[in-house]
């Protein structure tokens, strides 16, 4: 006849956790700090990661495809002769753009990885002001691609970015440019390319980055009117932009495109390598705060379980006198870590959604808004997941002990 | 013919610390199913050390130990557990139960170890065991409530739940009062008469050894007399 076991173990290390409230609500706080903590500063690392990113691809795209200067290379092959060649190698004199542009969009468009394809054409210009001219530089795009692809309207601070589909001669101005040239909605600026074209455009919005170089500095028009500023024809392209699904994998889809069109393929982050590494550093000092925080928490629970094998000697030497082998008695120690580190936890997660919560509606306003933290599923799953690890490490160690101790030491005290 | 259920040949125990001391010399005895064997003798001669020994906790030892016709002498201690659990119950002197469950828990607890019953029926048994102590009253209050007397009581009616093959008792009557000894003793008559268990008690309790099968006398670590006759 098959009886079902009874799980004398888990009793045992129960009661003991019943019996000794105090010491497990102790070790469990030690758990549920560290476990917060731990959870939080991960979903801090999320948040300011996505706020950065968020705000770089407000004006970068994940890809950029762009064609690039080419170096002369020398007619004669140079290597293994004793003859010396004198070589002077310069930039090839040929134009930056990229032929037949619609093609290469069409070809974008058609991968699976790729969400937005959009032509970008950029040409310097002075805005003139009376007899004051300030240089900058004119983006053209097509308003309803760039605005899918840049989110510009949450950053349009006057106007509408759709105005500017409507109107071939209408140019979205940075913020710091209109307070210089004393513009605003609705008024006229005169600007001349640097091919020299002057055109007199109709401001229809002023944008604001708060990266003062682009306020100062940057103003959209439309792509047509950008390639009458350069004086070229209507295929005249020179910067390819591409989303794709997932922006971190910008780094291992770039060079695909980049064979598949024969362009230069430029990641977002290959082109801000200085500003990566300190994500990266960023990245590192948190995870290492993080899991300090969770060891401390672990040696907390190490140290209480220490405590109960050597208060509960005695009963150990009981169980192992009527039958309890050292493998029961490493179980009965775990199951009692497991159960704090279970209770610790739960409060742990509870916690840290709450701080989470509370300082996602928290404005530090300027540039960031609201404070950049958000729930992330594989945060509190890796926190869960290091909980359970340390306090099972935390409870083995005394329990080995235990499971070693000799009865007969113990009785004949 | 009698069956042997437990037997020691040759058993030497050294102690090391703090000077080289041989406790046990050359033990060898045979105790038999349904039997009731007190062991005598003075402080110190090395009656509990021998107990200790039987009880499977102490394996450091040289010579052979058989129970129930196993020689057990060099086996593991998971092994060692297991006989423990279910063939060997212990009564021994002043560490007697878990003080923060139940009595009745204290005596479920080797067989809810064991798992051959459901928890009902050792519920069940636990309660006529400790019915039969005397201390049924008492079942559901934690066990570290109770006097000496009714703890070590407790330790009995634990000892007893898996229906051992052997009872071993260090000094299982010396916390209890003449009329408790007396009760602990007809229990003790009853198991190894009726159910052909068999009990090794080390006592220094005269009357209670008299009234024992028979009683093995001890001195300086050697057996000196494997059947002691009271005067």
């Amino acid at each position: 006849m098959f009886v079902k076991k009874h799980p004398v173990n888990g009793e045992v290390a129960y009661t003991y956790i019943v019996s000794n409230k105090k010491l497990t609500m102790v070790a469990a706080l030690g758990v549920t700090l560290g476990i917060a903590v731990f959870i939080f500063m991960n979903s801090m690392l999320a948040g300011f990661d996505k706020s950065s990113s968020e705000a770089f691809f407000k004006s970068i795209p994940h890809i950029r495809i762009y064609k690039d200067d080419e170096i002369s290379k020398p007619i004669v092959n140079q290597s293994g002769k004793n003859i010396p060649v004198i070589v002077n190698p310069k930039v090839v004199p040929s134009n930056n753009t990229i032929v037949n542009p619609k093609q290469v969009i069409q070809l974008l468009k058609n991968q699976s990885d790729v969400v937005l394809v959009t032509p970008q054409l950029t040409v310097g210009i002075f805005y003139n002001n009376a007899k004051t001219q300030i240089s900058g530089r004119a983006i053209g795009i097509l308003p309803e691609e760039a605005n899918q692809m840049f989110n510009m309207e949450s950053y349009v601070v006057e106007g509408n970015v759709n105005n500017l589909k409507n109107n071939i001669n209408g140019i979205l101005l940075g913020s710091g440019v209109a307070a210089k040239m004393n513009v605003r909605e609705g008024d006229n600026i005169s600007i001349t390319s640097s091919v020299g074209m002057t055109k007199v455009m109709k401001v229809i919005g002023v944008f604001q980055t708060n990266n003062s170089v682009v306020d100062k500095t940057t103003a959209y028009v439309n792509i047509a009117f950008a390639q009458q500023l350069m004086k070229k024809n209507s295929s005249y392209i020179t910067d390819i932009n591409v989303n794709i699904k997932d922006y971190n994998k910008a780094k291992a889809y770039a060079p695909e495109l980049a064979q598949l069109t024969n362009y230069k393929a430029e990641d977002w982050e290959s082109a801000n390598e200085t500003y990566m590494a300190a994500t990266r550093m960023r990245a590192i000092i948190i995870r290492f705060v993080s899991i300090s925080i969770l060891l401390v928490a672990g040696f907390g629970i190490y140290n209480i379980l220490n405590m109960t094998v050597m208060q509960k000697i005695n009963d150990i030497a009981i169980l192992k006198a009527i039958g309890f082998n050292g493998r029961d008695v490493i179980r009965i120690f775990v199951s009692q870590a497991l159960i704090i580190g279970l209770i610790g936890i739960v409060f742990g997660v509870l916690f840290a959604s709450i701080m989470v919560a509370v300082l996602q509606n928290y404005y530090v306003g300027g540039d960031i808004g609201y404070f950049p933290i958000y729930f992330k599923l594989s945060n509190f799953l890796k926190g869960i997941f290091f909980g359970f690890a340390v306090t099972f490490l935390a409870g083995f160690i005394p329990a080995r002990k235990a499971a070693n101790i000799d009865p007969v030491s113990i009785f004949r005290k | 013919m009698k069956e042997i259920i437990l037997k020691t040949e040759s058993i030497t125990k050294h102690f090391h610390d703090p000077v080289e001391f041989k406790v046990l010399d050359e033990i060898s005895f045979e105790v038999y199913k349904g039997e009731f064997l007190t062991v005598i003798g003075k402080s110190g001669c090395g009656k509990s050390t021998l107990l200790y020994i039987l009880s499977t906790m102490d394996t450091e030892f040289d010579g052979e130990l058989f129970i129930d016709n196993q020689n057990i002498s060099r086996w593991k201690q998971d092994k060692l557990a297991a006989i423990r659990n279910e063939k060997i119950g212990f009564v021994f002197q002043f560490h007697y139960l878990l003080g923060e469950f139940t009595c009745l828990k204290n005596v479920m607890i080797p067989a809810l170890r064991l798992g051959k019953l459901p928890y009902d029926v050792i519920e069940e048994k636990a309660y006529q065991k400790l019915e039969l102590l005397g201390l049924k009253d008492q079942a559901l209050k934690p066990s570290s409530k109770l006097s000496g007397g009714q703890q070590q009581r407790v330790a009995i009616a634990r000892a007893l739940i898996n229906d051992p093959l052997i009872i071993m008792g260090d000094e299982p009557t010396g916390n209890l009062d003449s009329m408790n000894t007396q009760n602990i003793f007809s229990i003790f008559k009853e198991l190894t008469q009726e159910f052909g268990q068999t009990i090794i008690a080390v006592t220094h309790d005269q009357d209670f050894a008299k009234a024992s099968d028979r009683t093995i006398e001890m001195q300086d670590g050697k057996i000196i007399n494997q059947n002691y006759k009271f005067i």
